[in-house]
């Protein structure tokens, strides 16, 4: 599968839609262990990404929305989920594979990683994201369309996977122990990130 | 003089620190980056990047943040910056923020403001 422009755009405006759709399911996940708004930035933002989807190839369209993405959505999932984008995209090259593309997504977490410092247990978007982009990396040899399927379901179990944890990062980790018990924010919305890729991929 | 950029979620409480700084260091230039362009409560990588070339007179920029996503707006423009001469210091919001003005104030370096600034979080207030 050519991982290219209309791949990328099928995929931000997926995830546009899941974002707009779960905006108010995001937003409860927020206010139960952080400031409420993880779910109006995020749509903000992804709204906002929709009008500057134009570019040639996979990487313009992911450093686009990435850029936005950054400059728009004012809390602290713009740094974040702006830093993937734009760190796939840097990664990408002009006509990437699939094998790329696993690895500049891989990229991207490293990205996210190195800016937020977390760590896999700290209650974050890299605990849906680390066993996402492993499961892809597995099955990548099945073609783009079913490891992004496998991507997404373990996305959504990284989620779930979320919510005994105690928060380290984030407005979260204010809680403490208060913040067992409810599912992290960043990290559903990561899910439907990936559950937006297998859907187009 | 070392400059110094606030970087908050809050313009009014951006804007109420720097009062305060005013009044105590007079000579330091303090810029903002606080609240979203749009005038919600968040932080904005672009307004810090505008902060930071606004606040820099030559001898360094120490920037000080109130929450975590203020760093990571922070960081972010640091990236697309590049330069030494900014240096994000983990301290207390109001209490660094203060300790580097002074310090900044007195002529001090970039390295005696930072280390001012974080020596903040060590300050008991009683």
């Amino acid at each position: 599968m050519a991982v290219d422009a209309e791949l990328a755009r099928a995929w931000a405006t997926g995830f546009a839609a899941a974002v707009a759709a779960h905006k108010d399911e995001l937003t409860k996940l927020d206010q139960a262990i952080g400031d409420g708004d993880h779910g109006s930035n995020l749509d903000r933002g992804m709204q906002a990404a929709l009008a500057k989807l134009a570019g040639d190839t996979a990487a313009d369209v992911l450093k686009g929305v990435g850029r936005t993405l950054i400059s728009t959505v004012g809390g602290a999932s713009g740094p974040l989920y702006g830093t993937v984008f734009r760190e796939a995209a840097k990664a990408l090259g002009d006509a990437p594979d699939d094998a790329a593309f696993a690895a500049a997504l891989r990229a991207g977490l490293d990205g996210v990683r190195r800016l937020g410092g977390a760590v896999e247990g700290d209650k974050t978007m890299v605990d849906a994201w680390v066993p996402a982009l492993d499961a892809l990396d597995g099955a990548l040899g099945e073609g783009l369309g079913p490891a992004a399927a496998k991507a997404a379901a373990a996305a959504r179990a990284g989620a779930e996977a979320t919510i005994p944890l105690q928060a380290r990062k984030g407005r979260a980790s204010y809680l403490g122990p208060r913040s067992v018990g409810h599912q992290d924010p960043g990290a559903t919305s990561t899910a439907l990130l990936f559950e937006a890729l297998a859907a187009v991929a | 003089m070392v400059g110094l950029v606030l970087v908050s979620h809050s313009a009014t409480l951006a804007a109420g620190l720097v009062e305060l700084i005013t009044q105590l260091a007079p000579d330091v230039t303090v810029r903002t980056a606080a609240g979203t362009e749009d005038g919600r409560i968040g932080t904005s990588p672009d307004a810090v990047e505008v902060a930071l070339r606004a606040a820099d007179g030559g001898d360094g920029v120490v920037v000080i943040p109130d929450l975590g996503s203020a760093v990571l707006s922070v960081r972010v423009a640091l990236e697309d910056l590049d330069a030494d001469r900014y240096v994000l210091v983990d301290a207390p919001f109001v209490e660094g923020a203060v300790s580097a003005a002074v310090t900044a104030g007195t002529g001090a370096d970039l390295a005696e403001v930072v280390g001012a600034a974080r020596e903040a979080r060590d300050i008991p207030k009683f």
